[in-house]
């Protein structure tokens, strides 16, 4: 089996004459965390849509698993998992109930490396929901019902876990629980994951690898680290002087703060070097790009 | 096979929350009351030109007429309910999600109109003089009952997934309150004008009505009937018709419907269903 776990050639999307996707690149390899950072409107959902086999696309390539998802059966199915932003369904269900009726469904998909599913119990426990498992799930808590839409979403053990916007209205409370939960579970299931997300802290966090999505195609791909150095390789020193404030945008900050020391010395105060942020980074690529 | 195992166990679960869940029992048991005392008003009129009692008339008529109701306005409301909180996202995104979740709604719609349907047929000739189970009449019922919800069942689900979403449901209300006037459930069909009688005949209600009838009532009754007879081929044939027709047009229409499903699409609905209730 290659260790590619998803290819992405020409992505293009055309909603009547508007074009979302103007041309779409990206491999995902296993055991990756891919976020896909981007503005509203830049085209998010409908790659991660695509990817997930719930949109056609116009044109181009995709494959995910060996497989075009536009045209994939039960099969691949059992092999990836789905966590949507807006899941409310089986409401009157109880939390282990529809754990374990959803888990059924992928028992006929195991293979000798990957058993299928996951025992309903044990998954409850991971995501910190053992305590509700007879409860109705109308009767949980918004960050509690996320958290098991993440169980549904593994339950059947996926080889490709798709995340749309997981953390959507949640308090940041919330949000650092679920954040120590997918890493959890990336560490010890070497799960790979492509999640879209508009908070920078959270692609950050969680992710190898960031995909900025602007104006309908990708204007940076690569680690958090190397896309925030690559768009601005600059820091920022800012000290004062007899009172009076400075500020030295520097591609070279140690060797400037060296040369400041060795003229002003012991007056140079409140010294600060700042290195550019992915926030930074992704600020400066999006304001390219916006119409 | 393992899917239709699922989707029985899906319909049993939903059948137990149904049967255990007060506010949906409450439901159920306000309509089944309301259906009981209509029966009771008409208990003391006669049906026109004889001495037989209304509401004994109207029993089985409303029998069939829950059958159709459940088959099509119950599926089609389930349905669309199921779309917009995601249920059918969630059974599209679940390998043989999609085929267990058909299955399990039948099963839950076919098992619930069942009961209803065997309370009433035990019941109801205890209550209501003139109606009684024959042997005769249980094999009748049986046939009824089976190629009913056969014809109904695809007419609900074609319906709902159709129906943008559940605030639209006037639509198949409105037509089926409509049509149950005039397929001789209250009142005998042949006291209507012909045109009516003609629109009447075109829909399986007024045929699982008829069937229902002819397995509860005597054969005297058969007499108010149009030709005065209880015409069985035609039921069998009418309704088989349907079962055909909606058998062959509802897969592609579900399929149609849930291949445009996507979390986006959830999503946007709920905005509206916000916006809305605002």
């Amino acid at each position: 089996m290659s260790d590619l776990i998803a290819e992405v050639r020409d992505l293009r999307m055309l909603y009547g004459t508007r074009e979302v996707l103007t041309g779409i690149d990206f491999d995902i390899r296993a055991g990756e965390v891919v976020a896909m950072l981007g503005p509203n409107g830049a085209g998010k959902t409908t790659t991660i849509e695509i990817l997930e086999g719930f949109r056609m696309r116009s044109a181009g390539k995709v494959s995910v698993l060996g497989t075009d998802p536009a045209h994939a059966g039960e099969q691949w199915r059992a092999r990836v998992g789905v966590v949507l932003q807006s899941w409310r369904d089986h409401a009157k269900w109880r939390v282990r109930e529809l754990l374990r009726h959803l888990g059924a469904y992928y028992a006929r998909y195991a293979t000798p490396e990957i058993a299928r599913p996951w025992d309903p119990d044990e998954l409850l426990d991971l995501v910190g929901l053992g305590g509700h498992a007879s409860a109705r799930i109308a009767s949980l808590s918004g960050g509690q019902r996320r958290r098991l839409d993440l169980a549904i979403g593994i339950v059947g053990r996926p080889e490709l876990l798709f995340l749309d916007e997981p953390t959507t209205g949640f308090d940041p409370a919330a949000r650092r629980e679920f954040h120590d939960l997918v890493h959890r579970l990336t560490d010890r299931e070497q799960a790979t994951v492509l999640l879209t997300t508009h908070d920078l802290a959270e692609a950050e966090r969680l992710a190898d690898r960031v995909l900025i999505l602007a104006g309908g195609s990708i204007v940076a791909d690569g680690s958090p680290d190397a896309l925030a150095m690559r768009m601005s390789g600059q820091a920022e020193v800012r000290w004062t002087r007899d009172g009076q404030r400075f500020v030295h945008p520097t591609d070279m900050a140690t060797k400037f703060t060296r040369e400041l020391f060795a003229q002003y010395g012991e007056s140079v105060e409140d010294l600060e070097v700042r290195r550019a942020s992915l926030e930074d980074a992704y600020m400066a690529l999006v304001r390219e790009y916006e119409p | 096979m393992r899917v239709v195992r699922l989707g029985l166990a899906r319909g049993g679960i939903e059948l137990r929350q149904a049967f255990t869940y007060w506010p949906d029992l409450v439901q159920t048991l306000v309509f089944s009351g309301i259906s009981v005392l209509v029966l009771f008003l008409l208990r003391g009129h006669h049906v026109p030109g004889t001495t037989f009692s209304l509401g004994s008339l109207t029993l089985p008529s409303l029998v069939g007429m829950n059958l159709a109701f459940s088959g099509v306005v119950g599926v089609a409301a389930l349905l669309s309910t199921d779309r917009e909180d995601g249920t059918l996202l969630r059974a599209k995104a679940t390998p043989g999600g999609m085929m267990a979740y058909v299955i399990g709604k039948i099963t839950f719609v076919a098992v619930t109109s069942l009961v209803g349907l065997i309370l009433l047929l035990t019941l109801g000739p205890l209550a209501f003089p003139g109606v009684s189970m024959t042997a005769l009449g249980w094999l009748t019922a049986v046939w009824v009952v089976v190629l009913g919800l056969l014809a109904a069942i695809p007419i609900g689900i074609t319906l709902g997934s159709l129906l943008p979403n559940p605030r639209y449901f006037a639509l198949v209300m409105l037509p089926f309150g409509a049509l149950a006037a005039i397929s001789g459930i209250f009142y005998p069909i042949t006291h209507l004008p012909g045109w009516m009688q003609g629109v009447g005949q075109l829909f399986p209600m007024y045929w699982v009505g008829l069937g229902m009838r002819s397995a509860l009532l005597p054969p005297s009754l058969a007499a108010v009937e149009i030709d005065g007879s209880w015409r069985h081929w035609l039921v069998f044939g009418v309704l088989a018709a349907w079962a055909v027709a909606g058998l062959l047009a509802a897969p592609p229409v579900l399929r149609r419907m849930a291949r445009r499903e996507s979390g986006s699409r959830v999503a946007a609905r709920r905005e509206q269903a916000l916006l809305r209730t605002r």
